[in-house]
């Protein structure tokens, strides 16, 4: 018999509540006014339920209804925030901070900024080149001509130099073997021309909690906006715009119960944050997003918003008595195992293990209808590790073991009891067939051993 | 990304999955790879005397496609002569098991353990050889 599916890998995304689907219908069906159409019923409904919404998303958080501006999901929550911020205060500085084991979208977003300025910076040392020499300076040349025309100190290029406010530059900060940044390296990194510093609330590979409210509170210190990444954490885990100071906070409908598609981004009123928007149109969401309202999203999304906040600490005990049981089951059972990042500073729902000796990849298969998702590079096109298990500092042999274990609100006892069951026999298997797990267990020395490379 | 099926059928049941004694003159090992890339591949030969892989044990600690090139080379080199074995490519493992390109490594690593175990057994010949030489000559 062909055993049941078990989805532990509600950090990727989470199946639709059914009371999410059942607020959602009517939207998709006969209320399927425009949310701007002022002139008419049809309208009026739609904004109606956009306004209801927006108050359910603004409680999870604790914000003012008119500080949530929807977007199509937390990537481009991230992308407004910081692209919009830089842009808008770029009279006060080019400068980010953030950590090394944020989303993509936060770091990506980052790297852009970066090869903008990078880009503009070559640009004007070209310039300066040609005014220097009076000639067209190719782009293979810049670097030679650079040094003997000793562009370093060039005053004039430091002048035009300053004037660019293209991009940003970004100091992207190490975490703890814990998974959390070191406060004190992080108040040292703000600078004077720092914009917007953007720290992750949970992460999503390790579950770990940054101590926001701390961070904050130094974000505030030095005048530096603070960007909140709460797509994992919010819903999860108390979270309070007014505790964390945070001034721009990204969240996802899909990660809480909600359709795909939707999230938000909290922008702080009081005191009044301004970014640049990425889209021009008619101007909805207070100018800084333009575009139709995505309706019936907006309604699900406001709906699990309403649904998570009721349920978040019942949520988060469940979820915690579930994990323990998970991770006894296991480590009572298998040797060379041990938890990746803090288990105090977690996400409920999240246990990221190292099962040394068993390539992640591998695991998998073998767990087949199992769904969980390994920080292993075989598993990646890109043939790289997990960077967020690597920025542990535990080595890349720790990201090629581990698995990321992701339960949700429809996460049962007797699935957990089943997974115990099934990751026992699949890593014991491997195990049988890991020329590491020999090595281990005859004693040999595997990180002073001589490996070939290749 | 899916598994081919050969991949599979080695995966869920690899051949010839376990050790030969490493000190035995007549046992070749080849130990390849490295925790820190992700996969670690060990193939034993037993040479008989006459010069045939009699026998071949493999483990290796790895993604699927390592374990199933592991398996399908312990089961290519059995009865061939060393010369015979060193011909194995890793491009006839590849296109064996339809290895996507991302696993072509896995491939790779399979023939450089042929080549270790073959390597080592003829070390320790070189060196038993070595060591007979001045009794030879006493003799």
């Amino acid at each position: 018999m062909p055993k049941a599916r078990i989805y532990l890998d509600n950090h990727a995304t989470t199946p639709v509540d059914e009371r999410v689907l059942e607020a959602m219908l009517p939207y998709l069906k006969e209320n399927f006014g425009n949310a701007s159409s002022g002139s008419h019923a049809f309208g009026w409904e739609a904004e109606a339920a956009v306004n209801k919404a927006r108050q359910q998303v603004a409680e999870l958080i604790g914000a003012e209804p008119s500080e949530i501006i929807f977007t199509s999901g937390a990537t481009e929550s991230n992308n407004l925030a910081l692209k919009g911020a830089v842009d808008y205060y770029k009279a006060k500085g080019n400068h980010i901070v953030t950590l090394q084991t944020e989303h993509k979208a936060v770091l990506e977003t980052c790297k852009w900024l970066e090869r903008v300025r990078v880009e503009r910076m070559e640009e004007l040392k070209a310039l300066r080149l040609m005014q220097l020499l009076g000639r067209a300076v190719h782009e293979d040349e810049i670097p030679s001509l650079s040094q003997t025309h000793a562009l370093q100190e060039d005053l004039l290029l430091q002048l035009w130099a300053s004037t660019v406010q293209s991009g940003a530059r970004v100091s992207y900060l190490p975490v703890q073997q814990d998974g959390r940044v070191c406060l004190k390296s992080f108040e040292k990194a703000l600078q004077p021309s720092t914009v917007v510093a953007s720290v992750g609330l949970a992460n999503s590979e390790i579950g770990t909690l940054q101590p926001i409210d701390e961070i904050g509170a130094l974000c505030r210190k030095h005048g530096v906006l603070f960007h909140v990444d709460a797509v994992q954490g919010a819903g999860k885990v108390p979270f309070h715009v007014e505790e964390a100071s945070a001034d721009l906070v990204s969240l996802s409908s899909h990660k809480l119960y909600g359709p795909k598609g939707i999230g938000a981004l909290y922008v702080r009123k009081k005191p009044r944050i301004r970014l640049s928007p990425l889209l021009h149109g008619g101007g909805q969401e207070r100018g800084m997003r333009s575009g139709t309202l995505n309706v019936p999203s907006i309604v699900g999304f406001g709906k699990a918003c309403e649904i998570a906040k009721a349920e978040q600490a019942t949520e988060a005990t469940r979820l915690k008595a579930l994990r323990e049981r998970l991770w006894k089951g296991i480590s009572s059972q298998l040797d060379f195992v041990s938890v990746n990042a803090s288990m105090e500073h977690r996400l409920p729902g999240n246990l990221s293990i190292a099962f040394s000796f068993v390539e992640g990849d591998a695991l998998m298969r073998e767990l087949k209808s199992i769904a969980v998702s390994t920080g292993s590079a075989c598993a990646s096109d890109s043939l790289q590790p997990s960077y967020v298990l690597s920025a542990l500092g535990l080595g890349d042999e720790v990201a090629h073991c581990s698995l990321r274990f992701g339960l949700g609100r429809f996460t049962t006892e007797a699935e957990i009891d089943e997974t115990i069951a099934r990751v026992t026999k699949a890593v014991l298997r491997l195990r049988e067939i890991s020329v590491l797990y020999e090595m281990a267990k005859q004693g040999v020395d595997l990180k002073g051993f001589q490996w070939s490379q290749h | 990304m899916q598994y081919s099926e050969k991949i599979l059928e080695h995966f869920n049941n690899p051949q010839n999955v376990g050790t030969l004694d490493s000190a035995d003159p007549n046992v070749g090992t080849g130990l390849v790879g490295a925790p820190a890339c992700g996969d670690v591949m060990r193939l034993q030969l037993k040479i008989s005397d006459a010069g045939i892989i009699e026998d071949a044990r493999f483990k290796t600690f790895g993604c699927g496609s390592a374990i199933a090139s592991s398996s399908l080379v312990s089961e290519w080199v059995k009865g061939k002569t060393l010369d015979q074995a060193a011909t194995i490519t890793n491009k006839a493992v590849a296109q064996e098991l339809s290895l996507p390109p991302v696993k072509i490594h896995c491939s790779v690593l399979a023939e450089d353990a042929i080549k270790a175990a073959i390597e080592d057994f003829r070390q320790k010949q070189a060196v038993r050889n070595g060591t007979q030489t001045p009794e030879a000559n006493h003799g």
